[in-house]
């Protein structure tokens, strides 16, 4: 590492760049990079954000476990994933920039705004620390820049630890050009409950931030905006999937915590009651799927919310749902697993048990919104397919979508999404509860309170008139018309659209939140002169129509996901005993075709430089 | 459950459209000759005509078991779920359909066992539900397996040897859970004090849970037997707002008054081992009921659109 005189500043003009702050748990990274987000979005930028997490809530101070923070990228266009290594970092400490370095989360050229008190701490054993982490990273070829952000921020308040974030900000501000105006007017914001003088310390923290990056940093950075000609918002997937869900009509939420799903529960309990609906918090994530089927049967539109453990557990009741055909949107918000894994990070391997997690067959809808901003529609879409296919309805999203931070286009509401979800009109005469359309497996839900309705539901093999029966015919009719009504819904989906060219070498297929990478890679292997496009599937059962037929028309198909996946060539790893990616198992099944597959499953969004990788070694 | 507008009207005399205990039959029962759902069976479709509840307005629950056979003999809308499960589902429906009046009919494994944790949860939720706990200390359906409440000792396809602990009491179990608001027991060979308890489980508004004490006539034909044969060995406990059946004095020689709010006195009797207790032990009435406290008025659909885009406000760019 080498670091930087004074000299003349220095101007450049990029069309992005990705920054994180660095910080010990508690020192405030967050609000910090939350301000700077919404300030770069509302000057005009794509933004994407990203949340570092440490496991525990209060860690160990100054250690590599410790580190917590968030990672923005932004740019002149639109942002649709998290990028490759950043480019600056501003860092409290040397452990917790230590720790980035080691998970390669730097660029080589990256720069490091640092915290200089360490070096010369009073104790020996953190400036022995100190040197030994800048040892280890001395295998780069990062800029260090060393700023006294604890002593600048002790002129303006008596505990830096509430205040460092805000001068960082500054730094940031200045080095990119932010508008001030804005910034105050989000830490206003912030700080809105608070007496005003506190606004005032944060804006002045903010100044002296860029009055020292001024005087000190002779470079700066213009990333140039577009003007916005769209009404546009910014939130996260689980606030996005939370406001879909009111927008949904859903009226009751039972949940019971589970990271990364929880907030999604936390944005609807703060306001799910204005819309005459609730939050349950049950004993376990058994009650959930039970109290939210009750309600359903009852005739409210329900949802429950988890994320892998927490499927498990709901997979008898799931079966009940399917098996008595009572509408339930399940909400999973993907984590690594097996067992309790990676509680905060993003995995996407709750495909095949989201589709087959239950003994007997048991058909049902699994969607996977590919954005933040899908987030929020897949609510309404669930909703609606499941009230029209008396069905479950699982929505797929992942940590990654959960605390990632984009805009998109803010939704023109309809009111037709609020309509009641049962018809109370009085039932046609000998009307059975289970009156199949012997097509489409349709039949007319009949809720409780409904004169002359009444029958008893049961998860046991049944006829049309819910009276249990185990005759071969019987459960036969019942298994066929519970299937399909699948391929019925596949009959009303459009095959996926392709991006980049209707055939060629490689399709890349993913699933839900890859897709920003994912086309960033197909972007740079165009560029790079190669016949690569990719596609990215929603519906995951039943799948979109016509994919064998598009599979035809390229060369070789992978699928790039997040899960586990063998390679061939390690120990006992052959054609024949290779276990495949998730969504690859189930398209060879589907089509036929040999449908290779690249997967990783590092706890972390995919990177498209990895993507483009894979790709370079699959095309050969 | 509040009765009180209904009861007062008095339909089954005035109305000349009045339901009888029969019209509440759907299929006919298909226990074994002797079970003691049968008796649970009978006073509940007493109660329904008595009540002259709407068939349509009312569920009954159940989880899996012979006990959980009960909502298809109900002429009522029923949902036979999954073993262990009905009260999540209640829970569910009556936070949906407040207005329904909704029962729960489990059995000893499908509630202490299996179901025990949404057991504690429900009584502390304290939702407006009857729950009728039919009690035959062995896992009937699956064939003679040990249930928790099986008396220790008893021999069973996993217990060959007789079971070795002893067995779990529900009554306790349930009046150590905060926010219990009722809690009886009574037992399928005393019909007219199973009539008169489910009446006044009915009647409360909350939790109403009744344990109803009864044989398997394949598997424990004999584990009420001394006390069936021999009165004195019973207890009834009375009072003014307990459980009143008329003419059980004569049978019961033996009777306790005993106030139904006194939860120490509720938990110290539930404890004791000497007499088999029938009656109302505990009952509150002043607990939050989970479907009053939840309940939120509703709003039109242009109000919450209306709301959302004040919502959107706060994340606009
Ligand atoms: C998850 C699950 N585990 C086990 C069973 C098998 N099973 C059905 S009923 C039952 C026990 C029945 O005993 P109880 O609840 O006392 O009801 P009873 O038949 O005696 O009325 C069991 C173990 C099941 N259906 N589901
Ligand atoms: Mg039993």
């Amino acid at each position: 590492m080498n670091s930087i005189a004074n000299s003349k500043t220095s101007i450049s003009t990029v069309s992005e760049h990705t920054v994180e702050i660095i910080t010990d748990s508690g020192e405030g990274a967050q609000k910090c990079a939350h301000v700077f987000g919404q300030t770069c979005a509302k000057m005009g930028n794509g933004v994407w954000t990203v949340e570092i997490i440490p496991a525990e809530i209060e860690p160990p101070a100054h250690t590599t476990t410790s580190t917590s923070g968030n990672i923005v990228r932004f740019g002149t266009e639109k942002i649709t994933n998290w990028g490759d290594q950043s480019k600056l970092a501003v860092a409290f400490n040397d452990q917790v920039c230590l720790s980035r370095h080691r998970l390669d989360s730097f660029d080589d050229n990256c720069i490091i705004l640092h915290e200089c008190s360490w070096e010369t701490h009073e104790d020996e054993n953190v400036r022995e620390q100190y040197a030994k982490a800048m040892e280890e990273m001395s295998s780069k070829n990062y800029r260090l820049i060393k700023v006294p952000i604890e002593e600048e921020t002790l002129k303006v308040v008596d505990n830096a630890q509430h205040g460092k974030n805000m001068f960082a900000l500054g730094l940031l501000a200045e080095i990119y050009q932010r508008d001030l105006s804005i910034i105050e007017k989000q830490i206003a914001h912030i700080f809105r409950h608070k007496p005003a003088k506190i606004t005032e310390i944060n804006v002045e923290l903010v100044k002296r931030g860029m009055a020292w990056a001024r005087d000190n940093l002779k470079f700066q950075y213009i990333i140039e905006s577009k003007p916005v000609v769209e009404n546009r918002v910014v939130m996260t997937g689980n606030q996005a999937a939370a406001l879909g869900a009111v927008a949904a009509g859903m009226e009751l939420c039972a949940m019971y915590p589970i990271t990364p799903a929880t907030s999604v529960s936390h944005e609807l309990a703060a306001i799910i009651e204005n819309y005459g609906g609730i939050v349950h918090q049950a004993e376990d994530e058994i009650a959930a799927a039970g109290v939210a089927l009750g309600a359903s049967y009852g005739g409210k539109v329900a949802l429950t919310v988890t994320s892998g453990p927490g499927m498990a557990l709901k997979t008898e009741f799931l079966a009940l749902a399917i098996m008595s055909e009572i509408p339930l949107v399940v909400l999973d918000v993907q984590r690594g697993g097996p067992s309790t894994g990676l509680p905060t990070k993003v995995e996407q391997s709750d495909l095949l048990s989201s589709l087959y997690g239950q003994p007997g067959d048991a058909p049902r809808i699994v969607i996977a919104p590919r954005s933040i901003e899908e987030c929020f529609h897949s609510m309404i879409t669930a909703r609606r397919i499941a009230e029209t296919f008396r069905c479950v309805v699982i929505v797929l999203t992942d940590a990654n979508l959960a605390s990632g931070v984009q805009q998109f286009t803010r939704p023109e509401f309809d009111s037709r999404w609020q309509q009641d979800p049962v018809d109370f009109s009085a039932l046609p005469e000998g009307l059975r509860p289970y009156d199949w359309d012997p097509e489409t497996g349709l039949s007319r839900r009949i809720v409780p309170g409904t004169p002359g309705g009444q029958h008893t539901v049961t998860g046991l093999a049944h006829d049309e008139s819910s009276k249990v029966s185990y005759d071969p015919e019987s459960n036969e009719r019942g298994c066929r018309m519970r299937s399909r009504k699948l391929a019925v819904l596949q009959s009303t989906l459009l095959p996926p659209p392709i991006y980049g060219e209707e055939k060629g070498d490689l399709l890349v297929v993913g699933w839900g939140s890859t897709q920003g990478a994912i086309e960033e890679a197909v972007d740079r292997a165009h560029d790079a002169g190669l016949s690569v496009s990719s596609c990215q599937l929603t519906f995951l059962s039943p799948l979109e129509p016509g994919l064998k037929e598009i599979f035809s028309r390229y060369r070789k198909v992978m699928t790039v996901e997040i899960n586990y996946s063998d390679t061939i060539g390690d120990p006992y790893i052959t054609e024949e005993t290779r276990r495949y990616g998730q969504l690859a198992w189930i398209l060879r099944a589907q089509t036929l075709v040999d449908i290779d597959c690249w997967t990783s499953c590092p706890g972390q969004p995919l990177r498209p430089n990895d993507i483009y990788n894979s790709i370079l070694e699959k095309i050969k | 459950m509040n009765s009180n507008v209904i009861s007062l009207l008095n339909l089954e005399n005035d109305n000349p459209q009045c339901l009888a205990a029969e019209d509440y039959q759907k299929d006919e029962g298909k226990w074994c000759a002797g079970c003691g759902d049968f008796g649970a069976l009978n006073a509940v479709k007493r109660l329904l005509a008595k009540e002259q509840l709407k068939p349509e307005k009312m569920a009954f629950v159940s989880g899996i078991g012979c006990s959980s056979r009960f909502p298809h003999y109900v002429n009522a809308y029923g949902f036979h779920g999954i073993h262990g499960r009905a009260l999540p589902i209640a829970t569910g429906l009556k936070l949906a359909r407040p207005e329904l009046d909704v029962f729960v009919v489990m059995g000893d494994g499908d509630c202490t066992s299996i179901g025990a944790g949404h057991w504690i949860h429900a009584t502390r939720y304290n939702a407006n539900l009857t729950v009728l706990l039919l009690d035959n200390n062995i896992y009937g359906l699956t064939k003679n397996q040990t249930s928790p409440t099986s008396p220790q000792g008893t021999i069973s396809n996993t217990s060959p040897s007789g079971s070795v602990l002893p067995p779990l009491d529900p009554l306790q179990a349930t009046l150590g859970v905060s926010n219990a608001s009722f809690v009886a027991q009574t037992a399928d060979w005393v019909p007219a004090h199973l009539y008169a308890t489910l009446q006044a489980a009915y009647e409360h508004r909350g939790f109403s849970f009744v344990r109803i004490l009864q044989r398997c006539p394949k598997f424990t034909p004999d584990v009420f037997t001394e006390q069936v044969k021999n009165p004195d060995l019973t207890e009834l406990l009375v009072h003014e707002n307990g459980v009143n059946a008329p003419g059980l004095d004569k049978l019961f020689k033996a009777s306790r008054e005993h106030d139904p709010t006194d939860i120490d006195e509720a938990r110290a009797l539930a404890q004791r081992t000497d007499l088999l207790r029938l009656g109302m032990f505990f009952r509150d009435e002043s607990f939050p009921v989970y479907d009053d406290i939840r309940t939120v008025s509703p709003v039109s659909a242009q109000e919450k659109i209306r709301k959302l885009e004040k919502e959107f406000d706060r994340y606009a760019v």
